[in-house]
């Protein structure tokens, strides 16, 4: 996989900290596990936290926690990581877990509007954020976009280009609130991405706008 | 009680800390893991209370990321950082769940995709051995403004927009002291020492 478009090292920092919000933390932990170059940076950034912390205070613990985790060592029963179910390299696995390993084809796609269909991912109660899935017909243009916050992007499959550059299975699109962009998606495939969004999205034009409530992105 | 000056040289201390994970991992050792346990549960608690868990609450969260130490420590990988870093990433994770109780997620599983890894070659052991002596390096030349930020990040839990008002700054600017702080510290790594 050749990966031309990488997350912001200001993600990366965070994501290492633990401070993203959960729909953005999937769609990093799903870039990572298809870049190493990302997957080197947010190793690395995670070495800032271990010097940090590193030079925290102890706090004396109490004998009574001492012992009670020692007498727990026999009863801790070895941990197995779950099955990771098989996406066969489709989807990135921390996504193909959140998917059940269901192919994306197989998907309850809702249509929302001619060319666009989503499918949401749930989230805990407490996230802000939005998680789904895009799939966008080929030769699609998306009407002109600015994010009232901020959004990453992860394309699946399929490819679209905008003002900065072509966006193929693998990059990741870390944009700034402040960017508007037009993606254009090639035409001889669909393009699927996996998005995380901290805020509803805000199209530029008027009958766009009055599409937004519509398709609900 | 560990000496005041523990900290003097961090790598002799992830040095013996890998030994003890290994012993702990191979053999079920529980006097290596009392040896982990009696060198890093009190950070991990000093960790968690800063967050304003009560004293009651962050032992039970020093428990809680001990037993994952001795359940998980076949899957700690050296080369993806030190003990000191993957201990914090478990305690860390767990107070994050912990926070979101509701959730059907918990941030703990995520890390659970990284596949236990193949023992790393030795010169890759090697490159990182001296790891921890440049973030350190790193750390100390770093602008105090760009510190705040890593400290409020690292220690604190503060997502971006949480510090940019925290700090009445421009989300724009928490995230460019993120990238300056990341940079110097990528540039240091890459340093011949």
């Amino acid at each position: 996989m050749n990966i031309d478009h990488h997350l912001d090292a200001a993600t990366l920092v965070a994501y290492a900290a633990g401070t993203l919000g959960e729909a953005f933390n999937v769609v990093v932990a799903s870039h990572l596990d298809w870049c190493p170059a990302c997957a080197e940076d947010a190793r690395r950034a995670a070495l800032l936290g271990g010097e940090l912390i590193g030079n925290l205070e102890a706090t004396p613990v109490s004998k009574d926690c001492r012992s009670k985790t020692l007498s727990m060592l026999d009863t801790a029963t070895l941990h197995r990581f779950p099955g990771t179910p098989a996406s066969g390299g489709e989807v990135p696995e921390p996504l193909g877990h959140l998917l059940g390993g269901k192919p994306l084809a197989e998907l309850p796609w809702k249509r929302k509007a001619p060319g666009l269909a989503l499918y949401d991912l749930p989230l805990s109660e407490t996230s802000g954020g939005k998680l789904f899935l895009m799939r966008i017909a080929p030769g699609t243009a998306m009407p002109e976009h600015g994010h009232g916050g901020e959004e990453i992007t992860l394309i699946l499959s399929g490819a679209y280009n905008d003002k900065f550059g072509r966006y193929a299975r693998g990059d990741v699109a870390d944009l700034d609130e402040s960017i508007e962009h037009q993606p254009i998606v090639e035409p001889d495939a669909a393009c699927i991405c996996l998005v995380a969004t901290e805020a509803p999205t805000r199209f530029k034009s008027w009958p766009a706008r009055l599409l937004q409530p519509l398709i609900g992105i | 009680m560990l000496p005041k000056d523990h900290r003097a040289d961090p790598k002799n201390e992830d040095m013996a800390a890998r030994r003890l994970v290994q012993r702990v991992a191979k053999n079920l050792d529980r006097a290596a893991f009392a040896e982990l346990f009696d060198a890093f549960a009190p950070r991990v608690k000093t960790f968690i209370i800063r967050k304003g868990a009560s004293p009651d609450l962050a032992e039970d969260l020093v428990q809680e990321t001990m037993i994952n130490v001795w359940t998980k420590a076949g899957y700690y990988d050296p080369a993806k950082g030190s003990v000191l870093t993957w201990i914090f990433t478990i305690a860390r994770n767990l107070r994050i769940d912990r926070i979101r109780r509701e959730s059907s997620r918990p941030v703990s599983e995520l890390g659970d995709f990284d596949p236990p890894s193949d023992a790393p070659a030795s010169e890759e052991i090697l490159a990182r051995k001296d790891e921890a002596r440049s973030v350190a390096r790193a750390l100390g030349k770093i602008p105090r403004e760009q510190m705040e930020i890593l400290t409020l990040s690292f220690i604190d839990d503060l997502p971006q927009a949480e510090i940019a008002r925290r700090l009445k700054l421009p989300l724009g600017t928490v995230k460019s002291r993120m990238r300056l702080a990341y940079g110097h510290l990528r540039k240091t790594l890459e340093q011949p020492n």
